[in-house]
């Protein structure tokens, strides 16, 4: 193991190698450091006190919040559009099946603009709420939860749907021999199987949520300490011609991305290792 | 048949998964598409082809499928490559090249396209030299396509990774012991594999690339028939009130979106065969 | 190991698609035009709109020479920055003098440009106004009523629109005007954003939270954007002039470093110059923009003004010159102003500290 690789007799590991490290480079790692070197021209104190302004505290407790809402509700969403899909036959499934990727294709604006249109006050949707809940969606953090919700939603879904697609039927048929109700089934067969890939796309829709601009600026109102996201304090950095304190913040919310997926990637070793020492 | 049994007998769960799956695609996906489908068609439809035949849509629409191809043909370079290299060999650092690829997913639209103004703009290191060379990134096509790149950055080799892995090394290894060149082997025995797996994340990666904004936004300079893309120029007309206007060129993608998922669910019946073989 | 050269091969590969694209991305226009591009703020679209044929016309027949001008819109700041980061702007357009000052700290204009045309490199000047529902039914006269408790405010976030901090400095003057002392000031403002309901992040997305989602009793807006509004949506809105706004200046200029590369100094400086010209300076009353020449002002002004305005006078003479319009230079100027108000821990900030 000491060795940078194993010995492998496939050829080509030479030019898979250099050009997944080149374009790798190039796209993602080069311009990232960037971020960095821009950020490094404050000190510790100023870097620190760019990112802990109390209205930039306030924007990125919004934004956790609002994604993190967003993606537990696109969590629950998802497994059951995955469900629907992979284990029923019904008219209209391959329009359902079909509409996933929808947010992934349309504009983050377009989707921002007809989502505040819908649910402000006087909107198809949010009227009906207002009356008969009294709750307002767009221009609260409500309305930042539902826009994210709109852009998670494929992440969970498309994560989940092959796992479930291959779930052997053979254990269900035992339990269910075994007499295990259709509850105690999904419980214990199933969800366990599940668990990886619903926390995968939870992790995806959480990140991306965390950053999404195009669509939240809408629908959000953007009140300071209410519903201003982390994403628009950066533009406002840039607005006041603030570079070092923009990436500063980039570069807090970069660290909070890599954080959820480090933590997925770890409880996806650790699982993928639980499951292969079984087998 | 046993499976139809237990999978099928659920009668009042189906019915619950099914209405909920349809009620949150309504609220979510149908009401906004038929939001901007009104307002697109709201002054007619003579308006409406006014709107969407104007020069300025026609060529954003042009730089839009431009940049589309691009990412396309970038992302399928890279996905095969690496997922071919983290997948056929074993070498350290392979976590890191992984976790890095699905980076930009997390990484905030906004972010995507300031790291590049700071890599390429007039404040980096670089910018003399490319300014010598005659080469201008940022503010022009190039750092429209790269930024489009960055964002579907790891939709492709995320489809191709599972395949490959699911698929093992053995026959590579099989086939390199025959003496079979590294093209050979790929063209022979790794891509009959992933075919329908490189053609889904095309699609995928097709249908982000044309609605990216976010990005794309922050690095265009939004120059009118040069460097505005659709989901750009759809702002500017939402910008200047011509609210059927912005809507009509939405609705240029949202039917763009539309073809793509139709031929998704095609590829998906055509090749359903082959993407059993995950298992 | 040939694996070493095939990965020399692989890089060359992927060298030569980006060169390639970047050659796509540089391709000059072959056919004898001269090109400028105008980088200016979201407002401007109609009236560049319709002053680019005139002056592409009025260049022609001046010099024979075809020009074509390329137009960029964008939040006013954020233009100003990509202008200062290379995007390449023969001139600028821009809402205030201050984000002129950022292109030209970043050395791509020459000092001195606010001199360079005619009052202070301002072809057209504006004014903030309201805009309310048809019939006004908050009763919404003047800037303290937008602190009464029943009055939801709509206006864009000073933070990151250039027209919003005018809006803000305009009312900042009125409540200086009524004798307060600076705390008082303060409070009233801190009252009136209290109010706001949506704090957009452009100035036309505050528009549109208004007129088409509904929001709020009243817009703080550009005078030619209320304008707009009342020709979009006849009968449905009304403008109510307050007893003091603020002269908005957008200034102009040639970005020197830019043009100078291109060749094109003496068409920018024509195209900013010929602002100024009869033609354009109607073109620019007609959509809303108060004009710089004298004599089209008074052509334009309504000799008896009320307070509010239902619809567009048919003769076309929208001015209402009785409004007291304060000068940036009584906030010091600019950057004086930006650095009280609106930098980070500044007035604007204090405003929503809990």
């Amino acid at each position: 193991m000491k060795r940078f690789r194993n010995r492998s007799v496939i050829p080509g590991f030479g030019l898979s190698f250099g050009l997944t490290i080149s374009i790798l480079s190039l796209i993602v790692v080069i311009p990232l450091c960037s971020l960095v070197l821009f950020s490094a021209q404050l000190t510790v104190k100023e870097f620190w006190d760019a990112v802990t302004a109390p209205r930039i505290l306030a924007s990125y407790a919004v934004s956790l919040k609002t994604a993190f809402i967003a993606a537990a509700i696109n969590a629950v969403m998802g497994l059951i559009l995955a469900w629907t899909i992979v284990r029923y036959d019904f008219p209209g499934k391959r329009l359902i099946d079909g509409a996933i990727e929808l947010p992934f294709a349309l504009p983050t604006a377009v989707a921002g603009i007809s989502l505040t249109y819908m649910t402000t006050n006087k909107g198809l949707v949010g009227s009906f709420f207002h009356r008969y809940f009294d709750v307002d969606i767009a221009y609260t953090s409500l309305g930042i939860v539902v826009a994210l919700i709109f852009i998670g939603i494929p992440f969970v879904v498309r994560t989940v749907q092959p796992v479930l697609e291959k779930i052997d039927i053979q254990y269900e048929e035992a339990a269910f021999l075994l007499g295990a109700n259709r509850w105690k089934i999904f419980t214990t067969v199933i969800l366990p199987e599940l668990i990886p890939a619903l926390l995968s796309g939870f992790s995806l829709a959480f990140a991306r949520g965390l950053g999404e601009y195009g669509s939240v600026v809408f629908i959000s109102g953007n009140i300071p300490y209410k519903t201003e996201i982390a994403p628009l304090m950066i533009m406002a950095q840039l607005q006041e011609y603030d570079y070092a304190s923009a990436t500063s913040i980039a570069l807090v919310m970069l660290f909070f991305a890599f954080v959820i997926l480090s933590v997925n990637a770890y409880v996806q070793a650790r699982t993928a290792r639980r499951v292969n020492a079984n087998a | 048949m046993k499976e139809v049994v237990i999978r099928k007998n659920s009668g009042p769960l189906k019915a619950f998964c099914i209405a909920s799956s349809a009620l949150f695609l309504i609220l979510f996906m149908a009401t906004p598409l038929a939001y901007i489908l009104y307002v697109a068609l709201r002054q007619g439809v003579k308006a409406y082809w006014t709107s969407i035949s104007d020069p300025y849509a026609v060529k954003a629409a042009v730089l839009t499928l431009e940049t589309t191809i691009w990412a396309i043909v970038v992302n399928s370079i890279f996905g095969i490559v690496s997922a071919w290299c983290v997948t056929k060999y074993a070498f350290h650092g392979k976590k890191l090249i992984s976790a890095l690829i699905d980076l930009p997913v997390a990484v905030s639209p906004i972010i995507a396209g300031l790291v590049f103004i700071l890599t390429f703009g007039r404040q980096s290191w670089l910018y003399p030299y490319l300014e010598k060379a005659g080469i201008q990134i940022v503010f022009a096509t190039p750092g429209v396509v790269l930024a489009t790149i960055f964002v579907t950055f790891p939709f492709i080799s995320r489809e191709l990774i599972p395949v490959l892995s699911a698929q093992g090394t053995d026959e590579e290894e099989a086939a390199a012991l025959m003496g079979a060149k590294t093209w050979t082997i790929f063209r022979n025995v790794t891509l009959p594999h992933i075919k329908w797996a490189l053609l889904y994340g095309v699609i995928l990666c097709a249908a982000r690339a044309m609605g990216e904004f976010g990005a794309v936004s922050v690095l265009s300079g939004h120059l009118r028939g040069k460097t505005n893309t659709l989901p750009l120029y759809v702002e500017l007309l939402y910008q200047g009130y011509d609210f059927t206007g912005a809507f009509a060129a939405s609705s240029i993608l949202v039917i763009c979106a539309v073809l793509i998922l139709i031929l998704r669910v095609w590829l998906e019946k055509k090749g359903g065969k082959d993407l059993d073989l995950r298992k | 190991m040939n694996g070493f050269w095939k990965n020399w091969k692989a890089l060359g590969l992927v060298g030569s698609i980006f060169v390639s694209g970047l050659l796509g991305g540089c391709a000059k226009q072959g056919d004898g035009s001269i090109e400028i591009v105008n980088v200016s703020y979201d407002p401007t679209r109609e009236l560049y709109e319709a002053y680019n044929p005139l002056f592409e016309k009025f260049y022609k027949e001046k010099t024979g020479q075809d020009v074509v001008v390329t137009q960029s819109h964008g939040g006013s700041g954020k233009q100003a920055l990509e202008v200062a980061n290379g995007l390449p702007a023969d001139v600028v357009t821009l809402a205030l003098e201050g984000d002129v000052d950022v292109v030209a700290k970043a050395g791509l204009i020459d000092p001195g440009y606010v001199d360079e045309f005619e009052g202070k490199s301002s072809p057209y000047t504006s004014a903030i106004v309201f805009l309310v529902r048809a019939g006004n039914p908050k009763k919404i006269r003047d800037w303290n009523d937008l602190t009464r408790q029943d009055v939801a405010v709509v206006t864009p976030n000073p933070k990151t629109s250039g027209g919003a901090m005018w809006n803000y400095l305009a009312a900042w003057r009125y409540f200086e005007k009524q004798g307060a002392s600076e705390e008082e000031v303060k409070a009233s403002i801190k009252t009136l954003y209290k109010n706001v309901v949506a704090l957009d992040s452009g100035a036309r997305g505050a528009t549109t939270s208004f007129v088409e989602n509904g929001q709020g009793d009243v817009l703080i807006a550009w005078e030619n954007e209320a304008f707009l509004s009342l020709r979009e949506y006849p009968g449905k809105y009304e403008i109510v002039i307050p007893s003091v706004s603020i002269l908005c200046q957008p200034t102009v200029a040639v970005v020197d470093a830019v043009a100078r590369k291109h060749g094109t100094e003496e068409v920018a400086k024509e195209y900013l110059q010929n602002l100024y010209s009869p033609e354009a300076q109607r073109l620019i009353v007609e959509n809303f923009y108060r004009p710089a020449d004298p004599e089209t002002y008074a052509l334009f002004v309504n000799e008896n003004p009320g307070d509010a305005i239902t619809v567009i006078p048919e003769d076309g003479k929208w001015i209402n010159d009785k409004v007291e319009r304060v000068d940036i230079e009584h906030f010091g100027g600019w950057e004086a102003a930006r650095k009280k108000h609106f930098v980070d821990g500044g007035v604007f900030d204090s405003i929503y500290e809990r």
